[in-house]
């Protein structure tokens, strides 16, 4: 049985690449049935553009759907459309896109975050009741922050991959946003599990129902996530946030990750280097509109990659390709790789004393459209949102009041696997608040 | 040899194996003339989403090679990405191994050119993906175009790396054979299919740089490179030129390489480990692994329960179906069975460029089975067997070698018939019958040589002569 959901609401905020008018879903009793959910433009939809905001894709609908979007499909969910992000994930602030910035609801002169601005943006405005989005350094977290949504990265494995259109594999997760703790919750239950087509992906199930007790919880608060670079007006927003659990029955407990002083760099190492490899596939000849064949193959897909890629995918494809080349890979992405493997095992090693951690999801309030125009300035935000996907632990950011109007996002990250432990202290702070 | 011409030759081969589904996606690998891309599917044609998923069949299979070429396997290992653009590669990179290979260091045993044992050293064994094929038109109809197949993509190869043991093109030759058994003993290699071996031989004159040839999909082809360039490095050196360290391919079929110049060939693969697949900890699947017979022990054997040569033994057991066809028919008798299937069979069948499982094991047996009884000579064996491998190269059924025999009156001559002929050929030669009588013995040949006339070589030419002289002494007395 299908029912039919009509989708005819005003875009003002530029958060959808793709809409239907008519979204068909299942009527079998799921857990989503009837409810409308948007999905971030680098999941794969069969019959349905996917984009990835690149003008290199034009035209490209995927023959298959993603696993999520099976599940999805199955659990009764209407897909209403595909929204808008940074392109092809590589962003903070979705203004990279093809199809021109989105804005946020909360203020539509300042950005709803990255990359998957779309998404929170669709949400905060009420536009659908959630969305999926995806998160390499932090790309569900930021935009969940600055639109004043619940945002969830799930750990490493937990999700199915297989049809998100890689940017970088071993870092990114699909994951839900929603308005509040309960509909993440709801979302992270339909989408969780293994599939035998992403070989990285666990056994391990997701089905939660998140409880608000947090006595004896014990929080650790790392100092590096309220030094030099965090607005003050943030900082403090969090602390009272913390503050907030301490009064539920939570312990807190100050500690140091010193390995978040290569954060940065081993991320950007690692995700650029994936994806100068991920994104070489697009040359032109499969994807995108014809091109008139009148030099050689090479020639050709260079203009084509050129003229084709934004500025910001082209940077990090040479960014990526610089360093894993002949003579600087040992220096570059090996490195990365040690680094990245020295924030692990400070998280694990924090995180076996303590049940979560507790910090700023962003060490801002929602920039200005154009405000960070320097690339560097732009990756210096991730800071705070890149340790969790370097570790492959959860991260969830859930609001914890404004600054100049502007909300702010409360960043829980847990142990592997304890995605329903950071569900639980989001649900328990969003109550107390409420 | 000159010791300062001494050619040293090390190989990298690409043997396809033969899974049922491709090595990271269900399609079937099956793909042999089948319209082109009719086998695809989102992960083999490399779709934006789509993820690997290892078969682990072709795991196994490349395992079984390394315990056979008495390799080591690590604890673990990883597939790499090795990145380069190219039409018929879908996805920009080709998911391959790079630093952790399956396994390493091992050794194949084959014959130098002397005859004598000799370790060829197998520097590592990884497993990747087979890219797609490009398809050109050429001659008149060429097009400014090229089609690409994808069939082939992501059909699993392994690649296997010597270390530069090998001296001659004939070295070679004979490695890869013995390669080539060896993999069809471990039934996960099928040499018949086309393209299923592609090999890039590295070759230098001692001394000197060292060229690489690449894409070489024959046997045959091998040896004619090498052939080619060890001709081409020594008149460079003879002339007193230098030889670059280049890279060059093999043009089949003008038997000459070619040096390829385009800087854009020249790669940096940049290899990272894959990030959508899991590190293998492929050591503890080698419990699961177990091997068959293989070609030398195979030999050993039937030496030992056939009582038969070492060259026999050797040319019976170099083929996995020739070994199988030989001991279904060794019972009928194990030395005449292998000396009819290794002298007499595989030259016939060459020449019509036959397969052995184009002749059944019983029709072979049975023909085997006349000439031990005495029913026909060998002379007639051999027509017999050309007759019968006549009708099996027209598809037609194969006929029983007695059927061919009753038809064509090849049956060995006997009794009364027999000493008739005799009778008449002495009395129809009365010189020779004298010549051989007054000592002459060269006419007993002559006069056998008329018995077999008549016969037309249904007479056992040994049985024959003694017959004759006892006939012609009788004469004499
Ligand atoms: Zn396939």
């Amino acid at each position: 049985m299908e029912g039919g959901y009509i989708f005819d609401e005003k875009d003002r905020h530029n958060a959808f690449i793709s809409t239907l008018d008519l979204a068909l879903f299942e009527t079998n009793g799921g857990p989503l049935e009837g409810i409308a959910v948007a999905v971030k433009d680098n999941i794969s939809t069969a019959g349905m553009p996917t984009t990835c905001a690149s003008r290199i894709l034009e035209g490209y609908v995927p023959p298959y759907d993603a696993h999520v979007v099976t599940l999805l499909r199955q659990a009764g969910a209407a897909i209403v459309g595909k929204t808008n992000m940074d392109e092809f994930g590589m962003g903070t602030t979705t203004e990279n896109s093809a199809f021109g910035p989105t804005t946020n609801p909360v203020d539509p002169g300042r950005v709803p975050g990255g990359s998957s601005g779309g998404s929170a943006a669709a949400v905060a405005s009420g536009m659908v009741d959630m969305a999926l989005g995806s998160d390499t350094g932090g790309s569900i977290r930021c935009p969940a922050a600055f639109c004043g949504v619940v945002g969830l990265k799930p750990t490493f494995g937990r999700v199915s991959r297989y049809g998100l259109i890689a940017y970088s594999n071993s870092l990114e997760q699909i994951g839900p946003l929603g308005k509040t703790v309960t509909d993440v919750n709801t979302l992270m239950s339909v989408i969780a599990g293994p599939d035998a087509r992403d070989s990285t992906t666990y056994d391990r199930p997701y089905d939660h129902t998140p409880d608000p007790d947090v006595k004896g919880l014990r929080i650790a608060v790392p100092e590096e996530f309220f030094g030099e670079g965090v607005d003050p007006a943030v900082s403090a927003k969090v602390q009272n946030a913390i503050a907030t659990l301490e009064g539920l029955g939570a312990e807190t407990i100050e500690c140091s990750i010193p390995s978040m002083t290569y954060a940065l760099a081993a991320y950007y190492v690692t995700c650029t280097s994936e994806a100068s490899s991920n994104l070489a596939r697009f040359d032109g000849v499969r994807y995108g509109p014809e091109v008139p064949a009148v030099r050689s193959w090479h020639d050709e897909f260079k203009t084509y990659r050129g003229e084709r890629f934004g500025k910001e995918v082209q940077r990090r494809i040479l960014l990526g390709t610089f360093a894993l080349s002949a003579g600087y890979y040992g220096k570059y992405y090996a490195k990365a790789q040690v680094a990245r493997e020295n924030v692990r095992r400070d998280f694990i090693r924090v995180l076996k004393d303590t049940d979560v951690i507790a910090g700023p999801t962003m060490p801002s309030i929602a920039f200005h459209l154009g405000e960070k125009s320097d690339p560097l300035s732009m990756y210096l935000a991730d800071i705070l949102t890149v340790p969790a996907n370097l570790a492959g632990v959860p991260a969830i950011s859930v609001p914890c009041g404004t600054v100049d109007r502007m909300p702010v996002g409360l960043q829980i990250i847990g142990p592997h696997f304890a995605d329903e432990k950071v569900m639980d202290v989001a649900y328990a702070f969003e109550q107390e608040v409420a | 040899m000159d010791h300062d011409q001494q050619v040293i030759i090390g190989l990298e081969i690409h043997c396809q194996l033969k899974t049922k589904t491709k090595l990271f996606c269900g399609c079937s690998a099956d793909f042999q003339g089948a319209p082109p891309n009719t086998h695809c599917c989102p992960i083999c044609l490399g779709l934006p989403g789509a993820m690997p998923r290892l078969n682990k069949q072709a795991v196994i299979y490349a395992l079984k090679v390394a315990k056979a070429l008495n390799l080591e396997v690590p604890e673990y290992s990883e597939f790499s990405r090795k990145n380069y653009f190219y039409p018929d590669l879908p996805k920009a990179y080709q998911i391959s191994q790079y630093d952790k290979p399956i396994a390493e260091k091992g050794y194949l045993e084959i014959e130098d050119d002397e005859g004598h044992t000799k370790i060829v050293r197998i520097t590592r064994i990884h497993l990747e993906e087979d890219p797609g094929r490009l398809v050109h038109k050429t001659g008149r109809d060429r097009a400014g175009y090229s089609l690409v197949d994808y069939n082939r993509s992501s059909i699993p190869l392994i690649e296997i790396v010597t270390e530069p043991d090998l001296r001659s093109p004939k070295e070679a030759r004979r490695f890869l054979n013995k390669l080539r058994s060896t993999l069809e003993y471990l039934e996960v290699f099928d040499g018949e299919r086309e393209g299923s071996i592609r090999v890039d031989a590295n070759i230098s004159i001692k001394g000197h740089n060292r060229v690489e040839c690449k894409n070489i999909s024959s046997y045959k082809g091998v040896e004619k490179a090498l052939n080619f360039e060890i001709t081409r490095q020594r008149n460079l050196i003879r002339r007193g030129q230098y030889i670059t360290r280049e890279t060059r391919h093999f043009m089949e079929g003008r038997g000459i390489t070619t040096s390829s110049r385009s800087k854009e060939e020249e790669n940096d693969y940049r290899y990272f480990p894959e990030p959508d697949l899991r590190p293998l900890r492929v050591r503890s699947w080698l419990d699961d692994v177990e091997l068959p017979e293989l070609p030398d022990a195979r030999r050993d054997r039937f030496m030992r329960d056939y009582g038969i040569s070492v060259n026999h033994a050797r040319t019976l057991t170099g083929d996995l179906k020739v070994a199988n066809f030989y001991e279904q028919i060794a019972g009928v008798d194990p030395k005449l069975a292998a000396t009819w299937v290794a002298d007499i069979l595989l030259g016939e069948l060459n020449y019509r460029s036959m397969k052995i499982d184009q002749v059944p094991p019983i029709n072979i047996g049975d023909l085997i089975a006349l000439i031990r009884d005495d029913a026909i000579t060998d002379k007639s064996g051999v027509e017999v067997m050309r007759t019968m491998l006549d009708h099996c190269l027209n598809d037609e059924d194969c006929p029983m070698p007695a059927d061919i025999v009753e038809e064509t009156g090849l049956a060995k001559v006997k009794g009364g018939e027999f000493d008739a002929i005799i009778a008449s050929v002495v009395e129809a030669n009365p010189q020779a019958v004298s010549d051989y009588l007054a000592g002459k013995k060269g006419a007993l040949n002559f006069l056998v040589g008329q018995v077999m006339k008549e016969t037309r070589g249904r007479a056992d030419p040994k049985v024959l002569n003694a017959q004759m002289s006892t006939y012609l002494d009788t004469l004499e007395v």
